[in-house]
């Protein structure tokens, strides 16, 4: 078997921010259809947790290829 | 890009490679394909908005219907609710430019002809991040002063003994993590969502001319390249949004009043 072990610690790396974006979206949902007029609200903090826990996987994508050497 | 791929010994998966492509001149000073698309979407946006607000009406055409809408949602969805009524008109221009611009060079990954997000060479991005970085810096120094500044990193009302250790976190989130995270998402993005197209249909097309049962799990595969793709104008919509977001919430820290 041939192939990089870099790719596979993006693999891993990419569990928790998986976890963490599948809880802000059910935080994010269950706001909303508790009280759908605090939508507008809720959905710039929903994206903005989105982004900021997407930000380790996109640096593992990111070092996975850098380390793929 | 499929050719590059055939051409190869054997099936290759798509790597970094296929982002560098040099059309006039090579190495460093080369004209590359995302900069030849990064003009023409300058070109093509100058001559859009140009020619959908010049015969301004009350009821609206359908062209400044959509211009309106865009502006609209950066102006009141994204600037006046995070910014603040205040002083969030001065910011419209640049949020507006940035969020258009980084639109249509994201949807110009997955439109025929042209097929290259230009944000996923990592230099583009830099260069945008860049720019908001160095606007929340100064207006945030025009607001508190020169050492004000600095000194409202640091949420008022902490003991004595937790000021150095969160100073010292501010600054890195500030001068290190922010433009970094900002210009390596939208290329995070941008890079791995190309990569994956490359991969489903450079390999669906390898998968069918194999021939046998081979062949139907390319037809699969292909499938999957459709859907792929419209998940990707998802993913370019957001990214777009989200890197405009992230800007205002930056300027927004910079301008705030201290607490």
């Amino acid at each position: 078997m041939t192939g990089n072990i870099a790719i596979l610690g993006y693999g891993l790396s990419a569990i928790g921010p998986g976890i963490g974006v599948g809880l802000i979206f059910a935080a994010y949902i269950n706001g909303v259809a508790r009280q759908p007029e605090a939508r507008g609200m809720l959905q710039p903090i929903a994206f903005l947790g989105m982004a900021i826990t997407e930000a380790l996987a996109i640096f593992g994508i990111a070092l996975a290829f850098v380390f793929r050497g | 890009m499929t050719m590059v791929v055939m051409a190869a010994e054997g099936y290759q998966p798509p790597g970094v490679e296929e982002f560098w492509q040099p059309l006039i001149g090579e190495g460093a000073w080369a004209i590359t394909r995302p900069a030849i698309v990064l003009a023409l979407s300058v070109g093509l946006i100058s001559w859009w908005l140009l020619a959908s607000t010049r015969h301004r009406a009350i009821v609206p055409s359908r062209g400044q219907m959509v211009t309106e809408g865009a502006y609209g949602l950066v102006r009141n969805g994204i600037a006046r609710d995070i910014i603040g009524s205040r002083d969030f008109l001065r910011f419209v221009p640049l949020l507006f430019s940035m969020f258009v611009l980084i639109l249509v060079n994201n949807l110009f990954g997955v439109i025929p002809p042209i097929q290259y997000p230009t944000m996923s060479r990592i230099g583009f991005p830099i260069m945008l991040a860049l720019i908001v970085w160095i606007v929340f810096h100064v207006v945030g120094m025009q607001k508190h002063g020169f050492f004000g500044y600095w000194k409202s990193l640091v949420p008022s009302g902490l003991p004595k003994f937790m000021v150095p250790p969160i100073f010292v976190l501010e600054l890195i989130t500030d001068l290190f993590t922010r433009p970094v995270t900002l210009s390596l998402r939208l290329f995070g993005n941008m890079f791995a969502g190309h990569i994956l197209l490359i991969l489903f249909i450079a390999g669906g097309w390898e998968l069918l001319t194999a021939g046998g049962i081979l062949s139907v799990a390319g037809g699969v595969t292909w499938v999957m390249a459709l859907v792929m793709t419209l998940f990707e104008i998802l993913v370019e919509f957001l990214q777009a949004y989200v890197f405009t977001l992230l800007s205002a919430l930056y300027i927004a820290g910079a301008v705030a009043d201290e607490h």
